[in-house]
């Protein structure tokens, strides 16, 4: 029986793709999982696999040529089963329904444990995923589209063990551990006096420069970090391979923040009395609780960094700041800051502005929580950032385009490859 | 006689008839080798006659307690020969059935003791018959007795459940040594003839493969019913004299002596590997014993499969119908779904009857599953209190996260049958959910398995 080779969603947000290079012609043997052609997508070029075995006929897109998600592209007929050869039957109609475009919320091809196949049997209809019932569960909580799943039950229905792998990965949301604060003594008299130290007088004083002179706006959002949680989980999965450290989810949002903001140079900028420096570079201030009150360390260039050299350099500097071991030269120089209270159990909050720096980012807590997704209440990672705007430079729709450039890197990390 | 086949299985039990059918059903021209009757042990000394002296113990207990319905049906006198007479018949009849599908099916059989020989061929007698596709060794199992500790089986008085469904007598006394399926249902049948049962298991429970509740049910039935029963006992030393066994039992610390008219050994099963030519054939055994297959049933020498019994636990007949029936569709190049062994059910016919699927409540604990148990018991049930069969319960485990059922229990009348529910539900993958939603019939005992899965789910409707 043949197969149709369809043009797959192989990114989240893919919704048409151009061949950009067939590595198979009509005629020649494919086996399954072998590359059929080089697509480009919205956000890269993927390949597109064979998935089943046969011979590649009626190829109906030229390289080049851009096609709707669900098109039939070409057919793989089970060896000896005469197909007219190219052209010679029109291609089918495209099969798949809008759904399987991939806005649907779906793990995307790196967590879908057997991806193939939506089963091309001529004549059925391609929209019904034939799937146990405790299979849809399973794709439904792990938020895997049961069109991109093989079944290997009867009849090709997908069951339990298609599931196994994204199972895993949804029953294993990461752990915020509680931290036990214990109670302090209770010290003698009414009150105590505490003279200033350095450090507190300094953060006074600047602060005092900040939220007093500073006409600050704020501007929330909540991000889905199901995706960046999933692509963490998978870093650090190979980084631990290597032996490397892990990074963490401030890592994830300082590089998205840095990215956002090489988008956003409106927001990348300083308030200098009578000029406006818009920085080229990103230098993230990164807010961290010492002793004595807090500092932000700051991760240059951030933008062109890796997350694992931000992971490093940040749990180096936090680790100087915390000892008092930071040098001048690094924690000056911010072009803008990122404070997060996330393993506070913070929800939300709002961050003073730290001068001449022009915005801020607060972030909250990660959590699960019930949220309507493609009509369906679905249990997310969410997780809300607050930007403190310092109006004199930033105008609302600018810190609120920023902000979506950052929810969106965050939300799909892919994209932060770009 | 033709000597050649597509197909030669050698043993017409369970495993090996039904691979005939099938084998016949898809075109490959088959024989079926049998030294004794078609039917093998489940047909003629195991589940079937079992099942009809149970029937005959099930119509005593019932005429005894009939009073209580308004039937008064007097004293109530048993006569264990008569049963077993009838037990017979109902075996000989399954038996001549089985021929007869034989016949039907046209499908070879062959009478005869049947040796494999190299290049899949097998012996019976003078004559050597070839297979062209495969052969398949369904020779099963048999009871064995405990001679490491005296208790050799007699025939006499040691006796294995092939002599229990021949005697003419029920004992005056009785010692059954294993728990298990085969020695639970003694109990119940001589229990019911009026012989004095005591039941040893070296485990610490009765029916120790079934969930601890199931046993405890069964142990308090039991024993409400005056049937000894001793779990967690090391048979020392038995003794067989002309017509008596002293047995020496160590139980909770110590050491007793149980004397009594017969032992009925119903610990353990050896499978039938011996004699049969596997060596020379390449075929290897595993080292408790069974042959050694692959995913597809195949032996260690090609063109040679095993199934049933000598395949490998469990060793139940459903079992190695299945393999029978997967093992001739794979031969005659078919793609058969594959089976679940761990949805193969288990069920003892005695009474209250337990049926169960899955994993054991204990089980799940070891895996560490998140899990919820949903219970209900029968006395709970409309249905069970008109008939009387209040005992036991159906227990649901169902899985926190995706509401798989992990696991089903059911104690009590109809067990056997209800079970099957559970037994499509977790081989189409249905959740509770799907059971619960699914209208059950009112009033029935099948009504306790949907309000299980309910109480599953936190929202039991009868209780």
């Amino acid at each position: 029986m043949a197969t149709n080779v369809y043009m797959e969603a192989l990114s989240p947000t893919m919704e048409e793709g151009r061949v950009a290079k067939w590595h198979k012609r009509d005629g020649d043997a494919v086996k399954a999982g072998e590359t059929l052609a080089e697509v480009e997508t919205d956000k890269a070029i993927m390949d597109l696999v064979a998935r089943a075995d046969g011979v590649l006929r009626q190829v109906a897109v030229a390289e080049g040529q851009t096609v709707p998600v669900g098109s039939v592209v070409a057919v793989i007929a089970a060896p000896g089963e005469t197909i007219g050869a190219a052209g010679s039957a029109p291609p089918p109609a495209p099969a798949l329904s809008g759904k399987g475009k991939g806005e649907t919320g779906n793990v995307g091809v790196a967590t879908a444990p057997a991806v193939a196949t939506v089963s091309a049997v001529s004549g059925a209809d391609p929209s019904r995923v034939k799937a146990s019932p405790l299979a849809r569960r399973m794709a439904k909580e792990a938020g895997v589209d049961l069109k991109l799943v093989t079944g290997s039950g009867p009849g090709g229905r997908v069951v339990r063990r298609d599931l196994q792998g994204a199972a895993t990965v949804a029953a294993s949301p990461p752990t915020f551990p509680v931290s036990r604060v214990p109670l302090p003594e209770r010290p003698e008299g009414a009150y105590q006096d505490v003279p200033l130290t350095q450090i507190r007088k300094t953060i006074a004083k600047r602060l005092a420069t900040s939220l007093g002179p500073i006409p600050h706006f704020f501007l929330t959002s909540e991000v889905d970090m199901e995706r960046a949680g999933e692509a963490r989980e998978a870093l650090n999965k190979q980084l631990g391979d290597q032996g490397g450290s892990k990074v963490s989810f401030n890592d994830i949002i300082i590089k998205a923040t840095a990215l956002a903001l090489s988008r956003h140079r409106a927001c990348n900028a300083w308030f200098q009395e009578d000029h406006i420096r818009y920085w080229n570079e990103v230098h993230i201030g990164m807010a961290v609780a010492v002793e004595d009150g807090l500092i932000t360390p700051v991760i240059r260039n951030a933008d062109v960094k890796s997350l694992a050299e931000i992971g490093r350099e940040a749990k180096e500097l936090a680790d100087k700041a915390r000892s008092r071991r930071l040098q001048p030269s690094e924690y000056t120089g911010a072009t803008f800051s990122v404070s997060n209270l996330g393993m506070f159990d913070i929800d939300q909050f709002t961050a003073v502005i730290n001068p001449p720096e022009a915005g801020i980012i607060a972030v909250g807590s990660i959590v699960q929580k019930p949220v309507v997704l493609d009509g369906e209440v679905t249990a997310r990672r969410r997780m809300r950032v607050t930007m403190s705007c310092d109006h004199r430079v930033i105008d609302g729709a600018t810190g609120a385009a920023f902000l979506q450039t950052l929810k969106q890197m965050l939300e799909n990390p892919l994209a932060m490859l770009l | 006689m033709a000597t050649q086949f597509d197909v030669i299985i050698l043993g017409g039990g369970p495993a090996g008839y039904v691979a005939a059918i099938r084998s016949a059903q898809l075109g490959m021209s088959t024989a079926l080798i049998e030294k004794d009757k078609l039917g093998g042990v489940c047909v003629n000394i195991g589940c079937i006659p079992t099942k009809a002296l149970l029937h005959s113990a099930y119509i005593a207990r019932l005429l005894r307690d009939a009073k209580e319905f308004g039937i008064e049906a007097g004293a109530v006198k048993t006569d264990y020969g008569v049963a077993m007479q009838r037990s017979r018949k109902v075996s000989d009849q399954n038996s001549k059935g089985v021929e007869f599908l034989m016949k039907k099916n046209k499908v070879t059989v062959v009478k005869g003791t049947g040796v494999l020989q190299p290049g899949r061929k097998v012996k019976v007698g003078n004559d050597t018959y070839e297979a062209k596709k495969a052969v398949l060794i369904a020779t099963g199992s048999r009871v064995k007795g405990l001679p490491q500790i005296g208790l050799e089986i007699n025939k006499t008085t040691v006796i294995s459940s092939d002599e229990a469904l021949f005697l003419e007598k029920a004992p005056p006394s009785l010692a059954i040594v294993g728990a298990g399926a085969v020695g639970m249902e003694f109990a119940d049948i001589f229990s019911a003839f009026g012989t004095t049962v005591t039941l040893i298991e070296a485990l610490p429970r009765i029916l120790p493969l079934e969930d601890a509740e199931a046993s405890d049910t069964l142990a308090k039935s039991y024993k409400k019913r005056g049937i000894e029963v001793i779990a967690g006992a090391n048979v020392k030393k038995g003794t067989p004299a002309k017509d008596k066994v002293t047995l020496d039992v160590e139980a909770n610390g110590a050491t007793r002596k149980v004397e009594v008219a017969a032992v009925l050994m119903a610990a353990g099963r050896a499978v039938n590997t011996e004699d049969i030519g596997l060596a020379k054939c390449g075929v290897q055994v595993t080292e408790r014993g069974f042959i050694k297959v692959d995913a597809g049933l195949q032996t260690t020498a090609p063109g040679y499969y095993a199934i049933g019994d000598v395949a490998g636990p469990p060793m139940l007949a459903h079992k190695g119908m299945r393999e029978g029936v997967t093992v001739t569709e794979l031969i005659a190049g078919k793609k058969p779904h594959a089976i679940r062994y761990d949805n193969v059910p288990s069920v003892t016919y005695c009474h209250p009857e337990v049926a169960s699927i899955g994993l054991t409540e204990d089980q799940c604990k070891e895996r560490k599953l998140a899990y919820v148990a949903g219970r209900f018991p029968f006395s709970a049930n409309g249905r069970a209190r008109g008939t009387g069969e209040t005992e036991g319960f159906v227990k649901i485990l169902r899985d926190k996260q995706y509401g798989e059922i992990l696991g089903a229990h059911i104690v009590g009348g109809h067990a056997s049958e209800i079970i099957h529910e559970l037994a499509v539900a977790r081989e189409n993958e249905y959740t509770v959910e799907e059971v619960e939603l699914a209208i059950h019939a009112h009033p029935t005992f099948s009504e306790a398995v949907a309000q299980a899965a309910l109480d599953s789910l936190g929202r039991v409707v009868d209780m």
